[in-house]
């Protein structure tokens, strides 16, 4: 998300950086470029405009120019002022003793808000400790009711329903009953996608609004809307009361600048953003993180969040005490291809790294794909393996190794490619243990992670990214000092974590 | 312009002429116009929103102003970027203004618009030269004519499919719809209740199943059903999920080896509210399921839909259809004239 915007500021910023002092000439330059960049991220002309003036007051007032470094005090500015706009920190939602709480998804037509509701709902049952009840009151479009009712089966959230009525109130006021007889502590309330300009349909909205005194309206946002955000998102505030949005299809590569733009109009917060398909792809939204990512930082905290999420803390630990003592044998290479694709998607994972780790180099999605499939293939290489040749790979010999080839499909020059490859990293993590960059790296979050991706990387032809971990070189202090920020945060969190299962 | 969907529909318009004799070549004429001229009333209706905005604001920001100064044009380009057709378009709109005012062509508010339409139409007129900007492209033998419907998610293809069915169905051809959305939850149940309104039958099967056996079996039935026309819906996807994008890629590739030259159209489907992200959408599209043509819904709201122009001037994609509301009549055909001319009068 955003990539072409942070492109457009980098390469702006590197312009300036080519000067010994910054003069007012060089900054309108800047801020032209930024304003463009913005526009064609979408933004609303009139944000843009104030941003950009904003930008400018903040660094006129700070005499940034006689400084030794400008440009990076007009990242920094840059930076605040992003963050400043798209809100803050992030927020959770809010709920109260009344019973049920009512949650209302509203939005334009095809925005997303059934999966989002099912995503929202299966979240607050995972994260909040709710207990959702789902119900669309969405009578117009054909099979809407039928869709969430899949939905809810596929989230394993009830959804009620009511064949015998076409009418938006009775239906709620149905399931409000429902949820109090029930002991249904949140009632989520999908609504029918209406453009804001529909009278009847706004007027709808309000009788629900006042039928159930909801404690959120959630304005569902497409993260590819253009110009015309602003206005819809304006008018729905206006009739209901908006507290909070959400950004769906930010798994595109929409740069989203309707997200600011609606931030900056409403006054209220983006709270959670849809990042795929499947029903657990939704995040809390950081605003600071993603204003990082458009200046080209990178999203550290995301990704380690990430791994902390899908690879069990006990698991990587135990992985990263078998590669420091040197015992890591095929069948650990595995189950590191395995953790490794849950993270997603390569070119996702290279996209939130920071730049100092990653070199500046980018990986299009052909690449990614290429690496995914190189991954499979040696997935099933091992697994044609018996287990006394993944624990110990030196016995494998001529007709083995024919025997792998025929049972994976694949030749013995691939299985002679893999071997090479597994000692290669058996050979690079000793040498890691003996103290390089990434023993460091290798915190308890990283765990195998990171050697597992340094080697595959190393391994599947892409020369260049093999150093990714290993390299960065002169300029690490900066990176250390980044990690050091990360793992700090992140052991508090741990902590954190810690203390709330103690409580439990 | 009369007809919906031209294909074949010749033979009939000749026999009523020929057997009626009824109607002079003057009166069919009249008649066709006004027809055409009723399709450009609510056209023209439902983006009056749009209009009404562009006009008033060139209006307010001309007003008080002797003569077109940096000022104006600064006001201009902020209007143009607000209908979402991005800074390139914007651009190209502008240099030609400019060069007109610094000949003196362009003095007044009048020859301003003048300047505006004729740029706007020129860009949409020149799109028409890449990829299908009319159904009787292709030989009128070819049955059926396979139209492929994709586009990322929630941008109205279900609901623009059922719209076409029965637009099609209602001009006398035989129609089937065939239901290879099988990924979202209900998509199937959508269609089928669209499709039980334009009374056109429809192949479907379970939520999950590989949507390239859906179309085979469509194709399939479609032959021997000897239908005149196969539409096929196609799950929503991000231009940006290689996976998702070959899926279409075999579905094109196996739709070719059953009918000659099928897809015969792919059309692409644009929410007017998307902003530049569009272009990518397009860019992408064209490149593994090759876009032949661009159809624009929800045009009566107030966003402007300007993305569609932007795409037609960078990618020569033709815009076929426009959807304008709920009801059945409100996909029509793009006419570049009525939009321009809707924008503007």
């Amino acid at each position: 998300m955003f990539e072409s915007l942070s492109d457009k500021l980098k390469s702006t910023l590197k312009n300036l950086r080519g000067e010994g002092k910054l003069t007012p000439e060089h900054v309108d330059v800047a801020l032209r470029e930024i304003r463009m960049a913005l526009l064609e991220a979408d933004v609303n002309y009139k944000v843009a405009k104030d941003f950009v003036e904003s930008v400018r007051a903040k660094a006129e007032g700070q005499e940034v120019w006689q400084d030794l470094k400008p440009h990076e005090q007009v990242v920094k500015i840059v930076y605040d002022e992003l963050v400043g706009l798209m809100g803050g920190t992030s927020s959770r939602l809010v709920f109260t003793k009344q019973i049920p709480n009512v949650v209302m998804i509203v939005g334009l037509q095809g925005s997303g808000k059934t999966t989002s509701t099912g995503k929202i709902s299966r979240w607050l049952k995972d994260n909040q400790e709710r207990k959702p009840l789902l119900v669309s009151v969405d009578v117009y479009r054909p099979a809407a009711r039928e869709q969430l009712r899949v939905v809810g089966g596929a989230v394993g959230v009830a959804v009620y329903q009511d064949k015998e009525t076409n009418d938006p109130m009775t239906l709620v006021r149905g399931a409000v009953l429902h949820a109090q007889e029930m002991g249904f502590d949140t009632l989520m309330v999908d609504t029918a996608g209406r453009l804001h300009i529909d009278d009847d349909l706004m007027v709808e909205l309000e009788q629900i609004k006042a039928e159930t005194r909801p404690v959120e309206v959630l304005f569902v946002a497409d993260a590819m809307t253009g110009q015309d955000a602003v206005r819809s998102a304006e008018e729905f505030h206006r009739r209901v009361g908006i507290t909070g949005v959400i950004l769906t299809k930010m798994d595109g590569d929409a740069r989203g600048g309707a997200a600011l733009s609606i931030k900056q109009v409403i006054g209220q917060p983006v709270k959670f953003v849809g990042v795929g398909e499947k029903y657990d792809a939704i995040e809390p939204f950081y605003p600071d993180r993603i204003a990082q990512r458009i200046l080209g930082m990178g999203d550290v905290l995301s990704l380690i969040e990430e791994v902390q999420g899908k690879i069990s803390e006990d698991e990587a630990q135990k992985q990263l005490e078998k590669m420091t003592s040197n015992q890591f044998t095929l069948e650990d290479f595995r189950n590191q291809l395995g953790q490794f694709k849950k993270l997603g998607s390569m070119s996702k994972l290279m996209k939130m790294l920071p730049e100092q780790m990653t070199g500046g180099l980018q990986m299009s999605d052909e690449q990614s794909a290429e690496v995914e499939a190189q991954m499979k293939r040696t997935e099933a290489i091992i697994g044609s393996m018996t287990r006394a040749e993944r624990n110990n790979h030196k016995i494998i010999d001529a007709s083995r190794k024919t025997r792998i080839a025929k049972g994976s499909g694949s030749t013995i020059a691939e299985v002679n490619g893999l071997l090479r490859q597994y000692e290669q990293m058996k050979k690079m993590m000793a040498q890691m243990n003996r103290g390089g960059l990434f023993s460091k790296l290798a915190g308890k979050a990283m765990g195998g992670l990171g050697g597992g991706l340094s080697g595959l990387l190393g391994g599947g032809g892409m020369d260049g990214l093999g150093g990714m971990f290993g390299g960065g070189s002169g300029s690490n202090e900066e990176f250390d000092n980044n990690y050091d920020e990360t793992r700090d945060s992140l052991a508090k969190r741990l902590k954190k974590k810690k203390r709330h299962k103690k409580r439990k | 312009m009369a007809f919906f969907w031209r294909r074949k529909k010749d033979e009939d318009k000749f026999s009523s002429s020929i057997l009626g004799l009824d109607k002079s070549l003057e009166e069919l004429k009249a008649q066709e116009e006004a027809v055409e001229r009723e399709i450009g009333v609510r056209f023209t209706k439902a983006i009056e929103k749009t209009r009404d905005s562009i006009n008033n604001k060139l209006d307010t920001i001309f007003e008080g102003r002797k003569q077109i100064d940096e000022a104006f044009l600064d006001e201009l380009e902020e209007m143009l970027i607000s209908t979402d057709i991005g800074v390139a378009t914007t651009m190209q709109i502008l240099e030609a203004i400019r060069k007109g005012v610094s000949r003196q062509e362009i003095n007044d508010l009048g020859a301003l618009k003048a300047a505006m339409r004729k740029e706007l139409l020129e860009i949409l007129h020149h799109s028409e030269q890449r990829g299908v900007a009319d159904e009787r492209k292709y030989d009128l033998d070819i049955k059926p004519y396979v139209l492929m419907v994709v586009g990322v998610n929630g941008v109205g293809k279900t609901t623009t499919i059922g719209k076409l069915a029965q637009r099609i169905k209602n001009e006398g051809h035989g129609v089937l719809i065939c239901a290879a959305d099988t990924f979202r939850a209900a998509a199937s149940d959508q269609l089928e209740i669209w499709a039980e309104r334009a009374g056109v039958p429809i192949i479907q099967q379970k939520q999950g199943t590989d949507p390239a056996a859906v179309l085979f079996d469509s194709l399939r039935a479609a032959k021997s059903r000897n239908a005149d026309v196969l539409i096929v819906d196609t799950a929503g996807r991000l231009h940006n999920k290689s996976n998702l994008m070959a899926e279409l890629e075999k579905m094109k590739r196996i739709a070719g080896r059953e009918v000659p030259q099928a897809p015969h159209e792919t059309l692409l489907v644009i929410d007017a509210v998307t902003g530049q992200n569009g272009l990518e959408q397009a860019r992408q599209f064209m490149k593994t399921a090759d876009v032949t043509g661009i159809v624009l819904t929800k045009l009566d709201g107030t966003a402007k839909g300007g993305i569609a122009v932007a795409i037609a001037k960078e990618l020569n994609l033709p815009i076929r259809y426009v959807g304008i509301g709920e009801q059945v009549d409100d996909l029509m055909v793009f006419d570049p004239e009525s939009y321009v001319n809707g924008l503007f009068n």
